[in-house]
């Protein structure tokens, strides 16, 4: 078990690399390094005068190099000023440049510096992930739970008039996208279009102090739209499992509907959506970054978007090795669980 | 709770009739069946696929599904009428009062649950006992069915038991709470012939200890012979003839049954001498039954105007016990005329060596884990050892063994499927072990065609059945242009006696036999000289079967060829083949003529296998030689001889010599060996397992 944790964990380090890589690459081509210059400098700079930013700032190192800076293996740029102060990557302003480390990177812990937020990007990203994972955790909360409900409804009887009408309403909400769904709730119980006001439109007052009414309405539209979709996945095994020979044993052992449902079906009836609501966590991002900046929520998602309208170089590669991290993370525990859920399967 | 004591017939049917509907209209499965099972009565219920057999089990437990209906008769338990129980009734006289044994015990049990659970669950449901005394009981119930360690085995998961076992917990689930009615719907079909012969006796054991009636349903009527005191024969939805055992085997008293038992190669039958006789035509789909007699259009003696007629009651045959055939003509019958003299063959005679095995190995490494791998050390599984014989041309080899033998792996060596470890194949003296089938040139793939087992799977479901013979033809490098190729794919339908039209058919508008027959026709398209036939016929109903059988042996005469003929059921094997080889995990254990095999001295293993094999005749005696355990995995298998584990002879051969070494390949006659550390004249003195008494 350990071993195959070890080599599920070396894929993943080996997965962020490559993927940092890619997004280095892209942040660093020269058109979104002009328009970063002109935004931290002004807009009316020459092609000269960007040039020459972008040199004073280490920019213009070869592209492997400036990677290795930022991954922390090899040391930070330092660029000796007119006026005779060191800039350096990792000297920070106000401290002795003697004093500073040579490498500062990820492996030294230092994210680096967001160029618009003008922060740490570690704290930024810590700050943020707390907030959407506050979102994540009661989204979770809402739409597993209801969907499973929902699935091994539908499920236990096919073709029944439960069946479809569970049926027809998770293939409404998983059709109904997260700005659509979210636009409308906004419009019903938010505005006064319809009146009934019983939630808040935004949540901003739920970063400092979350409560059902400023919270709800963001929790929901991502929710449901998951929710069709693992509801769906459980109906489609639930089915299948109680078609299955031996419930008709268990049947004709004289076992009890309810309980051929719980005992016999539900185990075997959840390890094929497992995998798929474990799928549900990286694909939760995505909402997150619709929802977040719908009900300005300020949080991961919202991040991401600031972040990669400014080209702001380091805080979006720290928001992709978070994504990456929380994929293989979700995948890693989907694959221990499912051990856990089918006794066929074993890792020993 | 506790049963009421009651002596009345356990199970009652009468006059029951069960339809399924679909939206186009109502498809009568089971018509005016009648059958009563008495305390402590076995009743066997016999027929081909599809007759409604499984149908009857499941109205007895009123499990028909959304679209099944009772729509006439009824099924009365214990005098009480099942199809009026509530549901909550009913819960309480499944698994209690009537308890079912399946036919796939691996998909019949819970896979996520551990077999314990499974098991104490019906007592605790039934009589409300305690998790610990029904633990108990559980425990004493999976000793009486002969499993190993019993607790071991009540935590594992049904996976991880082989499926003689999962089998046995079947059973003893369904001994739990000694029931007084127990239905066993084709409970040995999945399993070998040995593990099937541990089984049934251990039901009659079972039976007779606990004293439950049974209903056993089959398509083996020696199964059927050897577990019940009665039998009932079904056709096409209705019971055709129905009596005690010895009644219905040797005076049977309806067309149909007649030709089932003609059908099936019982010893004495011959290809040559005396041939089978196929049922001709095929079973009436359940819409398009006939008039009259469901059996009419098949039957020898049929008469219009007599037999379509109109429905046909069952008639009681006078002086016998309780014996009733749905027959009109049954007085009018010369029910001892002999068979038909049919045509009789010249035996062909084997010509020169085609096909030479020497010292063939193949050995599989397996990866412990693939899934999470790389821990474990790589395992070896030694599919065959060192193989050795030669088949001559329009010579008939049978390859006999039990599942994990080895036998299908040295046909997808010698195909060129897989390429062997060691040893040598030689095709008219030429190697041919090293060439995978990608790189063999026509003429051998031509050569070498295989006949495969499940002609359901193996057709193309979207392609016409001339396609695919032409397919074939193209792949052979058969005819110049389309047209040539278009008339010799005409011709092999003649060859396999498929009517022309059927050119244009797809796969699914065929029925099993006439999907086999296609099979046949696309494996000899280029003429082939050797054909691996594996199990042909095992997934074809019995009245097929011996018409696909002959088909196989009226090509080899015509053309000579050499078949290998691969199959677990010695009855056939028996009646087709030249030479037998009997193969237990990749060893040959003996080779010999037929009659050399079948007759003592035998190998050990063959002597059980013969053993195992029921036969559907009551003048023939056997003598009863169960195997305990299982096939040993070819993972891990046992030091020495590969049989000792399960040898009754073992103690016989001195010094432990069995566990030791493997023992050496032994001639004891011209063209007849067997790899057996028994001394010659512990050989001498083995009795013959079946013997036919005099009549």
């Amino acid at each position: 078990m350990s071993m195959f944790i070890l080599r599920r964990l070396g894929v993943m380090i080996l997965t962020a690399l490559c993927l940092t890589f890619v997004v280095f690459f892209l942040t660093n081509l020269y058109p979104n390094l002009e328009k970063l210059a002109k935004t931290q400098g002004n807009f009316r700079m020459t092609d000269e005068e960007v040039a020459s930013y972008l040199g004073r700032n280490g920019y213009l190192e070869p592209l492997p190099v400036k990677y290795g800076q930022w991954m922390g293996a090899l040391p930070g740029w330092t660029t000796q000023a007119e006026d005779g102060t060191l800039r350096g990557r990792c000297i920070e302003p106000g401290t002795p440049p003697k004093d500073t480390p040579r490498f500062c990177g990820i492996l030294q812990g230092d994210w680096g510096y967001s160029t618009v937020f003008k922060k740490d990007v570690g704290e930024i990203i810590g700050e943020k992930l707390a907030l959407t994972g506050r979102l994540m955790f009661w989204v979770m909360l809402l739409m597993v739970p209801s969907a499973l409900i929902l699935g091994v409804m539908a499920g236990m009887r096919e073709g029944s008039r439960t069946d479809r009408t569970l049926s027809t309403l998770a293939i409404t909400t998983t059709a109904t996208p997260e700005y659509v769904s979210g636009v409308l709730f906004i419009a019903v119980f938010a505005s006064t279009a319809v009146g009934l006001k019983w939630f808040k439109g935004t949540a901003t007052s739920a970063m400092e102090n979350p409560t059902f009414e400023n919270f709800f309405l963001p929790v929901l539209t991502i929710a449901l739209y998951g929710m069709g979709y693992i509801a769906r996945m459980t109906r489609a095994s639930m089915a299948e499992v109680m078609t299955a020979q031996y419930i008709r044993t268990a049947r004709l052992k004289g076992v009890s509907f309810p309980n051929i449902v719980m005992k016999h079906a539900l185990r075997n009836a959840l390890i094929a959506p497992f995998t798929v609501i474990m799928l549900q966590f990286p694909w939760l991002l995505n909402g997150v970054v619709i929802v977040e900046t719908l009900f300005n929520y300020k949080g991961f998602g919202w991040t991401l978007v600031q972040a990669a309208s400014n080209n702001d170089i380091e805080l979006l590669l720290a928001v992709s090795v978070v994504s990456v991290v929380v994929v293989l993370v979700t995948q890693l525990i989907s694959d221990i669980g499912y051990v856990y859920l089918n006794p066929r399967i074993s890792v020993t | 709770m506790a049963k009421p004591d009651y002596d009345g017939p356990i199970l009652e049917i009468e006059n029951l009739s069960i339809s399924f509907f679909t939206r186009l209209r109502e498809i009568p499965a089971v018509m005016d069946f009648s059958v009563a099972v008495q305390p402590g009565e076995a009743v066997g219920l016999v027929g081909e696929s599809g007759c409604g057999k499984s149908t009857v089990a499941l109205g007895v437990m009123q499990d028909l599904g959304v679209n099944g209906r009772i729509v006439g008769g009824s099924v009365r338990f214990k005098d009480q009428d099942l199809s009026k129980m509530s549901a909550a009734e009913l819960r309480h006289i499944r698994g209690n009062e009537i308890a079912m044994i399946y036919q796939e015990p691996m998909a019949s049990l819970n896979p996520a649950m551990k077999v314990g659970r499974q098991l104490i669950e019906v007592p605790m449901i039934h009589e409300g006992i305690s998790e610990k005394d029904a633990w108990a009981r559980a425990l004493e119930v999976v000793n009486d069915v002969k499993l190993p360690d019993p607790d071991r085995i009540m935590k594992s998961y049904p996976h991880q038991l082989s499926g003689g076992q999962q089998q046995r917990i079947v059973i003893a689930m369904a001994l739990m709470s000694k029931p007084s009615l127990l239905i066993l719907d084709e409970p040995t079909t999945a399993l070998d012939v040995t593990v099937e012969a541990a089984v049934v006796e251990l039901v009659k054991d079972l039976g007779r200890k606990y004293g439950t009636s049974m209903l056993f349903i089959s398509h083996n009527l020696g199964l059927v012979l050897e577990t019940c005191d009665r039998i009932c024969v079904m056709y096409s939805g209705e019971a055709v003839e129905t009596g005690s055992i010895k009644d219905v085997f040797d005076k049977m008293q309806h067309p149909y049954t007649q030709a089932l038992f003609r059908s099936i190669p019982l010893p004495g039958a011959n290809k040559n001498s005396r041939p089978l006789k196929a049922i001709p035509g095929n079973f009436p789909l359940p819409h398009e039954r006939p008039n009259g007699c469901n059996f009419g259009p098949r039957c020898d003696y049929f008469q219009s105007g007599q037999c379509d007629a109109g429905e046909i009651p069952m008639a009681v045959i006078e002086g016998d016990d309780r014996h009733l055939t749905r027959c009109l003509r049954y007085r009018d019958i010369d029910w001892n005329a002999p068979v038909e003299a049919m045509a009789q063959h010249e035996a062909g005679k084997p010509g020169q060596v085609v096909l030479k095995m020497d010292k063939l190995k193949k050995y599989y490494e397996v990866a412990a884990n693939a899934l999470f791998g790389g821990g474990g050390a790589k395992k070896v599984v030694k599919a065959n050892e060192t193989l050795s014989f030669e088949a001559r041309e329009s010579e008939t080899l049978a390859i006999v063994g039990e599942s994990g033998c080895g036998k299908s792996t040295f046909a997808k060596v010698l195909m060129g499927l897989e390429t062997a470890t060691e040893g040598q194949i030689l095709l008219d003296n030429r190697n041919i072990e090293d060439i995978p089938i990608e790189k063999r040139d026509t003429q051998t793939v031509a050569d070498v065609q295989m006949v495969f087992q499940n002609p359901f799977d193996t057709l193309n479901p979207s392609m016409t059945v001339g396609r695919q013979i032409i397919r074939a033809l193209e792949v052979f490098g058969i005819g110049a242009t389309d047209q040539e190729r278009r008339d010799e794919m005409l011709r092999l339908l003649d060859l396999v006696k498929l009517p022309r039209e059927f050119a244009d058919r797809m796969p699914r508008q065929l029925s099993g036999g006439q999907k086999q027959r296609v099979g046949i026709a696309r494996a000899f398209a280029g003429g082939a000289r050797i054909v691996v036939a594996d199990e042909p016929v095992s997934a074809l109903d019995v009245s097929v079967q011996a018409a696909v059988t002959d088909l196989l042996m009226e090509i080899q005469r015509k053309q000579k060829t050499t078949l290998l003929f691969i199959s677990h059921d010695l009855s056939i094997v028996r009646y087709l083949s030249d030479r037998v080889m009997v193969m237990y995990l990749g060893h040959v254990v003996e080779l010999g003529t037929t009659d050399q095999v079948f007759s003592p001295p035998y190998h050990p293993y063959t002597e059980a296998l013969l053993s195992a094999v029921p036969i559907a005749d009551t003048s023939v005696k056997k003598r009863h030689i169960v195997l305990e355990g299982d096939v040993p995995s070819a993972m891990n298998p046992p030091p020495g001889c590969p049989f000792q584990t399960r040898c009754r002879w073992k103690s016989e051969v001195p010094n432990g010599l069995c566990e030791k070494e493997v023992p050496p390949v032994r001639d004891l006659a011209p063209g007849h060996q067997v790899k057996c550390h028994l001394s010659q004249e512990m050989l001498d003195r083995m009795e013959p397992v079946i013997k036919i008494a005099a009549e």
